[in-house]
């Protein structure tokens, strides 16, 4: 019954129905990539506080465009909302919009080179190179330098990317947006892009099913993906000079050194982080809460379930390999939720 | 389609003498009125669909008019949008499709219908409805492990080999592009045309056959002479469904095209789909210029669709003299 309630629910919401629901009942909508542990959470809070909370993972794109427009009563997305998006939905509703991040996540580069079984070591100029179509040989200097030992044949390097737009392709365009001049111009960060070369696969197990299958490719997806489906992926070269292999501590230390010079409300992109052992392509995803709500119940449930997210709720995260905010992160959010009203 | 052409006592003008009452009484008029709300509504829908993909794709027309239609750029963060690759994708995989899936599927539909014995047909009958129904990610799945890997180690080589002095199949082959769209596009449209061909082939009246057996053809001479040209009014109709299918087949196809908007002339060559497009992008669309090129991409395969079904339905009309039936089946 319950099942079927949220179904309704679901379909109300999706025609675009605003819900004057009498029971505590809150709709949110966005992101893919965190929707595993979104669900978890949801459920958890459900079971510990009685509190509904519906999520749709219809994409980052679709979130921010639903809680513009008032059909959702929070968003969540990958990327941070830009300063137009920011102003729209001022226009829209005569307040503000917070970014909360919540967990962090990463790419890493994935490939099929055959004759290789070891660990690839890339540099921000060779993974450059390799998605603008200039290092076309496995066996260039720009990777083999880095390599050194490893025999890389001479075969043309077959590039994989995201076909749909994805929050995943926006971490990975930002990183090398940041790293590269030519990326920046030619192509820029967004969830979709012009790429210069490739084949488009659909979602995380539409690229590595490419790389599976397709010798001498290299492509990337998301680090939770890629640990659940026990792939193998290359180190990336950081800010420091380190190769880091992603994994739960590195991500989480990229942001915490990008916390000191992280801005008061949250939008940033933590890619190329400083930090030694900070790995270079993560991203924070972002909870969209509206500074003022009419219903002071649903402020406030949904206040406790982000505080309640950040800070107990951090265990299941690692559980389901997504990396843990830092401390820093945590008190910082904890403050700034008191501007919801 | 040939609805003018049937004979309803009931609505004919000469029975406007009966009042307007006892023909109600009968039935006749309110059956009359509910199967034509029926029939409207399909235009009604059609109608309808076309004005919101036409009010919700106004800001591209504004920006780039029919420059929409001719442009290769696709560049979702500059905003510049042009729909030409996608159309060429379409319109290849498609004519790929039903180059594969004509010939093919008429030639079992014939078998089915005239040569088979019952005890085959019927089965065999059985088993293409089946692929008819089954869904398209099926198909899509089918396309990745079983196509791809074929046309890399040997679709691809043997062509090159054979017909490789023809710009179509020449340059580097991924496994995944426009021949491998277009033909796992043909093994989900023939199902269609054997399913619908067999049926029309198999209400030709007995007596077509009966007389050009009398006449001294052989079996073969009338079947292909005469049963094939007196359905081919339904066998384009089932060539009509086929080819809308393999236009708007959105899953199986950006499962295996490569989704990369370029055009090459060959076809081993990634591409990209209008319907994939649509699918892939939509849900992440931020801005409202992307959204709306999105959407009006929809109205763009919608045209497309109108003006093949145009030009086919004017090819059947063309060549309808032909053959020695009328075209009614």
């Amino acid at each position: 019954m319950k099942r079927l309630s949220g179904l309704l629910v679901l379909g109300l919401s999706l025609a675009g129905v605003m819900l004057a629901q009498g029971g505590l009942l809150i709709n949110g909508a966005g992101a893919t990539f965190p929707y595993p542990i979104y669900s978890k959470w949801f459920d958890q809070f459900h079971k510990a506080n009685g509190t509904q909370i519906n999520y749709q993972s219809v994409g980052s794109g679709a979130g921010i465009k639903q809680v513009t427009e008032g059909t959702v009563d929070f968003g969540a997305t990958d990327g941070p909302m830009n300063d137009d998006q920011i102003k729209a939905y001022r226009a829209k509703n005569g307040t503000g919009i917070l970014h909360f991040p919540t967990v962090l996540g990463a790419d890493v580069p994935t490939y099929n080179v055959p004759g290789v079984s070891e660990s690839l070591n890339f540099t921000p100029e060779a993974l450059a190179g390799i998605f603008l179509g200039r290092v076309s040989k496995w066996n260039d200097p720009a990777i083999a330098n880095a390599n050194k030992g490893v025999n890389l044949p001479g075969n043309d390097i077959v590039v994989i990317h995201r076909s749909d737009g994805s929050g995943t392709t926006y971490i990975w365009t930002d990183y090398l947006s940041k790293i590269s001049g030519d990326w920046k111009d030619k192509v820029g960060k967004g969830t979709s892009v012009n790429w210069p070369v490739g084949l488009g696969g659909k979602g995380n197990e539409g690229v590595s099913g490419l790389v599976k299958q397709t010798p001498n490719s290299i492509g990337y997806v998301e680090l939770i993906y890629a640990a659940q489906n026990k792939m193998t992926y290359g180190t990336v070269k950081n800010l420091a000079g380190t190769f880091v292999k992603a994994d739960l501590a590195s991500v989480s230390e990229a942001a915490a050194g990008a916390s000191k010079t992280m801005p008061e409300d949250f939008r940033v992109s933590i890619t190329n982080a400083p930090g030694k052992n900070a790995y270079p392509i993560s991203s924070f995803t972002w909870l969209l809460i509206p500074e003022k709500f009419k219903d002071a119940a649903k402020r406030d449930a949904i206040k406790n379930f982000v505080k309640w997210a950040i800070t107990d709720g951090q265990s299941a995260a690692e559980v389901l390999s997504y990396a843990k905010l830092p401390k820093e992160v945590v008190d910082r959010e904890l403050k700034a939720l008191g501007k919801v009203q | 389609m040939a609805t003018s052409s049937i004979h309803v006592p009931s609505a004919d003008p000469v029975d406007n003498s009966r009042s307007f009452l006892s023909r109600l009484r009968n039935g006749d008029e309110i059956a009359r009125l509910v199967t034509f709300l029926f029939a409207a509504s399909v235009v009604l829908i059609t109608v309808l669909l076309v004005y919101e993909l036409w009010i919700a794709s106004s800001l591209p027309r504004q920006k780039f008019g029919l420059a929409f239609f001719v442009t290769k750029l696709w560049d979702p963060v500059a905003e510049q949008f042009g729909a030409l690759t996608f159309i060429y994708g379409t319109v290849v995989t498609a004519g790929v499709a039903l180059s594969i899936a004509i010939p093919l599927g008429i030639g079992a539909a014939i078998f089915l219908a005239e040569l088979a014995p019952q005890k085959l047909s019927d089965p065999l009958q059985f088993f293409i409805d089946l692929l008819a129904a089954v869904p398209s990610v099926i198909y899509g799945v089918l396309g990745v492990f079983i196509v791809i890997p074929l046309m890399r180690t040997w679709i691809a080589p043997t062509l090159k080999a054979t017909l490789g002095f023809l710009p179509l199949f020449q340059g580097p082959a991924y496994g995944v592009g426009f021949l491998t769209a277009g033909i796992v596009l043909a093994i989900m449209v023939i199902p269609y045309i054997i399913s619908v061909s067999r049926e029309v082939l198999l209400s030709v009246p007995r007596d077509q056959r009966e007389a050009a057996l009398a006449l001294g053809s052989t079996r073969w001479e009338s079947t292909w002479k005469v049963v094939v040209p007196f359905a081919r009014t339904g066998i384009m109709g089932s060539i009509f469904l086929a080819l809308a299918r393999a236009l708007g087949e959105t899953m199986a196809v950006t499962m295996v095209i490569g989704n990369t908007p370029s055009i090459s002339s060959s076809l081993f060559a990634p591409g990209y789909s209008i319907a994939a497009v649509i699918a892939n992008e939509f849900t992440e669309a931020t801005g409202d210029l992307y959204l709306q090129s999105l959407i009006q991409l929809g109205l763009v395969l919608f045209l497309l669709t109108f003006i093949l079904n145009g030009l086919a339905r004017l090819f059947m009309l063309l060549t309808a003299s032909r053959g020695s039936g009328t075209g009614r089946a």
